[in-house]
């Protein structure tokens, strides 16, 4: 992969050029929190956030999209209003881009969805270097590092950032800014090497996650799903904030006084009451528990079988959205039996 | 009206869109059993209606404009295209409104999708359909299938009960198929108030007692409500079936039909794309499945 560096004073030359290639967007504060938005000018940009509240995921699988517009006489006509608008996502920490390329195999298959790979083709992604917190555990989640699914990622190296270029238009980004950006040298590499080990001992939370198609296979009758339930509200927040849930419902709304009207997806979670109800009345996952036990077996254990891999990123967000403090660290944690978590 | 190929011109960003319904008009309304009528479609492009293939088992996505999308299997048999029949139970938001509709009136299909029955590896055999109440809409496109194939199975054996004889879903044309040699079909109903009815009588499971079964060269076929998949499965099960030669078709909330929604994943699985058809062996090793 072809790395270069930028002298961090010139970041924000850098972000007035990359302007060309699309509206600007990144993580600015909101109420003491972090959220991807679009920015007014570069001084509202805070790269050194810990975590947004809500992923990028919701540019590419945005919580309310309408799919079609149906009139009478007419039919079903595709919504395509901003499906091609170019958007720059300045600022993607590594595991919310490995969130993406996990939704990227979603979103493919054999029936791609459109909406989702038109809006991925049309966002660019500028990746940042991050610093772990207390709620982080992206490094056990093999989720630290990303070698695709952006255009260009910067690493902090002190004075400069490392510049990896992932795509063509990440070069072209480059190649746009003249002379900015400078070749890395072999101290430049050693100055990376000792970034990356510095990050590595700054995790303050791990989790094993080598055995958990064996553990929950086992652990499926543990009396750890029904305490779970007693707890969970059913809020489904550990699904909105996290980067890869990606469970829509779908609802056709009728214009009043017409018979016209759209097709819309909205985001759903499989903690709610009605994600596995039919119509006649049958829930296929009706207790609570059975709901959350659900949840972490799709994401640790079910995507294990499918993709290789759990499909959660280890982001924390869903650690410090819970608001009665399910912890799905220390629910593995407690599934493999670790006694000892006092050293977190 | 603009038409798929149309619409797929007009917004090319969008040209292969799998949630696409295309617009089939209703052309008949058959009032099978109350609540439960067949419905008759025809897709408005004609190439459409001509190209439409879909096997036995697999489920179409309708839509009733304005109102929303649901999945329905389809009970009509490949080898009788051109026109789609599903039946439907009025049970939901979905489902009544299509009721209210009438012929000539226009919808929107797309799929079809998922597994379907495994038609290469039932080929050859012999095949046992099994099937209580609403159980019926999926197997008989299987049954037609087989009937129209009939060179490419064995031994053919339906066996099918309902509450009462006017429950009795395409009860006309299962009767006729009664006197036919080349399948053994055995209808019976729980009860029969009226006293007309000639077949049998009594539940579903009765009905071995009349069939020849070799478990081992035969692929069954079971579809119903959950007290009919509690006794057949028992019942094939204590005659040597192994797991693998029993199917199911399963059914569980869908919004997309392709992978993607989540809401009909059962365990690590999705009905809508390794089902809804699923071996016995499947569902006993699927967290939740029955």
């Amino acid at each position: 992969m072809k790395i270069l560096k930028l002298p961090k004073e010139k970041l924000d030359l850098f972000a007035s050029v990359v302007q060309q290639f699309g509206e600007l967007h990144a993580p600015v504060e909101q109420d003491g929190k972090y959220v991807f938005k679009r920015l007014m000018r570069w001084s509202d940009a805070r790269l050194e956030y810990d975590r947004t509240i809500l992923p990028p995921k919701k540019y590419f699988l945005p919580p309310r999209e309408t799919l079609f517009r149906y009139r009478p006489g007419e039919g079903f006509v595709p919504h395509t209003e901003g499906l091609d608008q170019r958007i720059i996502l300045f600022g993607v920490h590594a595991c919310d881009v490995y969130a993406i390329n996990i939704l990227d195999r979603v979103f493919a298959g054999k029936y791609p969805d459109p909406y989702y790979q038109a809006r991925r083709k049309h966002i660019a992604i500028i990746g940042i270097d991050c610093s772990p917190d207390k709620h982080c555990f992206c490094r056990s989640m093999r989720a630290d590092f990303v070698d695709h699914g952006f255009d260009l990622f910067f690493y902090d190296t002190g004075d400069y950032y490392q510049a990896l270029v992932g795509t063509a238009l990440g070069d072209d980004m480059v190649l746009a800014t003249g002379s900015l950006f400078e070749p890395v040298d072999g101290t430049d590499i050693d100055d990376y090497k000792r970034r990356s080990w510095n990050k590595r001992r700054a995790f303050q939370l791990e989790v094993e996650i080598r055995d958990l198609p064996e553990i929950f296979e086992m652990e499926y009758q543990s009396e750890i799903w029904e305490e779970l339930g007693e707890k969970c509200l059913s809020c489904g927040s550990c699904s909105m904030v996290c980067p890869t849930c990606y469970c829509y419902d779908v609802a056709d709304h009728v214009e009043l006084g017409s018979r016209a009207g759209r097709r819309a997806r909205s985001w759903d979670s499989c903690l709610f009451a009605s994600h596995a109800l039919v119509a006649s009345g049958e829930n296929f996952r009706g207790p609570r528990a059975s709901r959350i036990k659900f949840r972490f077996y799709h994401k640790q254990r079910g995507f294990v079988a499918e993709y290789g891999r759990p499909s959660c990123v280890g982001c924390g967000r869903c650690i410090s959205a819970c608001p009665v403090g399910i912890d799905v660290v220390q629910v593995i944690d407690r599934l493999r039996r670790v006694q000892d978590v006092a050293s977190r | 009206m603009l038409l798929a190929d149309e619409v797929a011109t007009h917004h090319p960003v969008l040209s292969a869109n799998p949630y696409q319904p295309h617009l089939a008009r209703i052309v008949r309304i058959h009032k099978m059993v109350e609540n439960n009528y067949l419905f008759t479609l025809r897709f408005a492009e004609d190439h459409l209606a001509r190209a439409f293939r879909h096997q036995p088992g697999q489920f179409i996505m309708l839509s009733v404009p304005g109102v929303g999308e649901m999945p329905i299997s389809v009970s009509s048999s490949p080898s009788r295209p051109e026109v789609l029949e599903l039946c439907v139970r009025r049970v939901g938001r979905v489902t009544n409104a299509l009721y209210r509709m009438r012929t000539n009136d226009v919808v929107g299909v797309r799929g079809p999708y998922g597994n379907g029955y495994p038609m290469q590896e039932i080929m050859g055999n012999d095949l046992l359909l099994a099937a209580g109440g609403l159980g019926m809409a999926p197997l008989r496109s299987l049954l037609w299938y087989a009937l129209d194939h009939r060179d490419k199975f064995h031994n053919i054996t339906l066996m099918y009960g309902a509450k009462r004889p006017d429950d009795m879903l395409f009860r006309e044309e299962l009767l006729a198929l009664v006197d036919r040699t080349d399948i053994n079909c055995l209808l019976t109903v729980d009860a029969d108030d009226s006293g007309t009815w000639k077949n049998h009588v009594g539940l579903l499971p009765t009905l071995f007692d009349h069939a020849k079964i070799d478990p081992l060269r035969t692929y069954a076929a079971v579809c119903g409500p959950p007290v009919v998949y509690k006794f057949i499965l028992q019942r094939l099960l204590d005659l040597g079936f192994p797991k693998n030669r029993i199917l199911m078709s399963l059914e569980r909330r869908m919004k997309c039909g392709v992978g993607k929604c989540g809401h009909c994943s059962i365990g690590y699985k999705y009905t809508c794309l390794q089902g809804p058809i699923f071996t016995y062996w499947d569902a006993i090793n699927l967290p939740e499945m029955i």
